[in-house]
């Protein structure tokens, strides 16, 4: 399938999804629903990295937090400019904002991707094993330091008051609706770029750090180059996939924001799904934000938390392809029987 | 604020106790990451569940936390042997143990936070001994009992174990076991069941670490996270898998951390320990001590 067709494809998925969703008739299928596209964009754009090239990003909360934080200052900087900016560019300011969700979406995925490739030239040089590590501890630094920015909040967190509706033409949108569909794009565009790599020259690059990076780097193969641009794509989307967040919630601090279960969720989702296809994480997250979405209705939210845990450590033992990767056994081992 | 001698040793002197009792808590890690090359991210978890453990029997039967943690010390032992049972089957002898095994610790760890969450809450815990609220006073100087004996514990398990693994058959079988397992078989030794043993002693000074940990201060489940950063930049500018090379990084990190709670703040104190890892690794990934 030729790749603009996927994309509209995809797209359409999308939006009859979003039109199946108004006809319920209730607005808690787009709260729901926009944590599970969340979770397609954090879990695919994991994958880019961990699943493409095996480089464990365990500090996806970093990431997204950055895009939402972003958010949350620019919001700041919005309501008052003439209080934190200088004269000279007042005027300017004052024409661009109030940014519009998607201008903020852009800005974040800029951000994001600078701090990813930053933390990636760093680390990225030495052991698989390294990077791993100051991805972790990247997510305990940037929560001390937006602890201590007084600008966002620090500690006691910003509230974020999303408009009511949002004006698009004539047409009037609620802002929820507006939220989910934002997402819905995003996620679209997120698995097209998995699957554009997937099938190009950085793909099979990727693929071969994964196998074997020494040999790689023997056989000619910029290991350092491409780890530097999976890393930079992958910080930039998981920085996306934050940026509208506090226009969800209303309220963020850096407990919500760096929570470890964005982590957890976004390597549980490829890992459960299956880590070598853009379709794995898309299964993992779909499968396992809406049962999040259901445990935590039912149960508790501390409990949901527990199930990705239990879950991801029984399937990195017992079903370490993911889904997809046993699925497509079964149907290989079926040929061979056939035949 | 201003600088006087009095506060600037002070800050010295709890960094030297604070970093003796990181090298404590890093010895685990030295061992597990260091010489066996398993990427233990979820040690904090296990010195977590120490102090749980800790606080559980201190809270009914009122014994000494740190009498308690050497009564678990073999348990703990015995969940080493275990989680390294299953690591092996499960990741080293399939050959997947980079992206799968990282991901098994990191679920282990948010597993072991999620349950202790469940049974014990988000409340701060901590633990009753006699000795937690005195301090020796020198003049303008104070050195707290509930810092001093976490150190003096850890130094004298940091010194066990570099006898152990220095002066011992098995221990030096385990510093060789990462560099050549071969040549550890042709010396009549199982490559496996040295790194189970070595693994099994490295969860074991969780228990220890544990205990010293609520004694210093309270704690709560999500503490642990705080350590992982601290416990892999000890242990990468100590130079992988050496023990005296932990204790000197970890006095560092602890006197550096000191000095920025004593002038900066204390909510600046995490960022510290991630400034030491990353200049680390841009500047001498093989560490102070490194071979």
């Amino acid at each position: 399938m030729r790749l603009p067709v996927f994309f509209l494809i995809a797209l359409a998925v999308g939006l009859v999804a979003f039109g199946l969703a108004l006809t319920f008739g209730n607005d808690y299928v787009f709260y729901a629903g926009y944590v599970v596209l969340q979770f397609i964009v954090l879990a695919t754009a994991w994958n880019i990295l961990g699943g493409y090239c095996g480089y464990v990003n365990f500090g996806s909360a970093a990431f997204f937090a950055i895009g939402a934080y972003s958010t949350v200052a620019l919001h700041k900087l919005a309501t008052s400019p003439a209080r934190y900016l200088p004269d000279g560019i007042l005027p300017f300011a004052e024409a661009i904002f109030p940014l519009s969700v998607p201008t903020l979406v852009v800005i974040a995925g800029l951000v994001a991707g600078v701090v990813g490739l930053g933390t990636g030239y760093l680390t990225l040089r030495l052991r698989g094993a390294f990077f791993a590590i100051a991805t972790l501890a990247l997510a305990v630094v940037l929560q001390t330091l937006v602890l201590n920015w007084s600008f966002v909040g620090g500690a006691r967190g910003a509230y974020i008051i999303a408009p009511q509706s949002v004006a698009i033409g004539a047409y009037e949108l609620r802002y929820i609706h507006y939220l989910a569909l934002t997402m819905i794009v995003l996620s679209v565009l997120a698995v097209t770029i998995a699957r554009l790599i997937e099938r190009s020259r950085l793909g099979y690059g990727f693929a071969t750090i994964r196998d074997d990076e020494i040999a790689a780097e023997a056989c000619g193969v910029p290991t350092l180059r491409l780890k530097l641009i999976a890393t930079t794509i992958s910080g930039a989307l998981m920085g996306m996939a934050g940026a509208p967040f506090p226009y969800y919630i209303g309220y963020v601090d850096p407990g919500t924001a760096f929570g470890l279960s964005y982590g957890v969720n976004s390597i549980a989702m490829p890992m459960i799904g299956g880590t070598t296809s853009w379709i794995g994480p898309l299964i993992g997250a779909i499968l396992l934000g809406t049962l999040q979405q259901i445990a935590t209705v039912t149960i508790s939210s501390a409990a949901n938390l527990l199930i990705v845990g239990l879950l991801l450590v029984a399937f990195v033992i017992i079903a370490p392809k993911g889904i997809v990767g046993h699925v497509q056994d079964y149907f290989r081992n079926r040929k061979k029987e056939a035949q | 604020m201003d600088f006087t001698v009095e506060l600037f040793i002070n800050a010295i002197v709890a960094g030297l106790l604070l970093g003796g009792f990181y090298a404590a808590v890093t010895a685990g890690i030295s061992i597990s990451f260091g010489m066996l090359d398993i990427v233990n991210i979820a040690h904090p978890a296990f010195i977590i569940l120490g102090s749980y453990i800790a606080y559980i029997i201190n809270q009914t039967f009122g014994i000494d936390p740190i009498l308690i943690s050497i009564v678990v010390l073999p348990a703990f032992y015995f969940l080493g042997s275990a989680v390294y049972q299953v690591y092996h089957v499960s990741f080293e002898r399939r050959g997947q143990d980079a992206l799968r095994g990282l991901a098994f610790f990191f679920g282990l760890l948010f597993v072991t936070e999620v349950m202790l969450i469940l049974v014990f809450g988000v409340d701060y815990r901590y633990v009753k001994a006699d000795y937690i609220d005195y301090a020796y006073r020198f003049g303008p100087f104070s050195i707290p009992m509930r810092m001093l004996i976490p150190c003096v514990l850890s130094l004298l398990m940091l010194a066990l174990l570099q006898v152990f693994l220095t002066r011992t058959f098995t221990g030096r079988a385990i510093m060789a076991v990462s560099q050549d397992q071969l040549a550890l078989r042709l010396m009549a030794a199982d490559p496996v069941r040295i790194k189970r043993i070595a693994f099994s002693i490295s969860i074991a000074t969780a228990a220890l670490a544990g205990a010293c940990l609520i004694v210093i201060q309270p704690v709560e489940p999500a503490v642990g996270r705080e350590y992982i950063g601290r416990v892999f930049a000890i242990c990468v500018l100590g130079g992988l898998g050496s023990l005296p090379g932990t204790l000197i990084a970890a006095m560092l990190l602890g006197i550096v951390e000191s000095l920025t709670a004593t002038y900066y703040g204390p909510s600046w104190a995490p960022a510290v320990a991630f400034g030491f890892l990353l200049l680390t690794l841009a500047f001498r990934p093989s560490g102070l001590l490194g071979r």
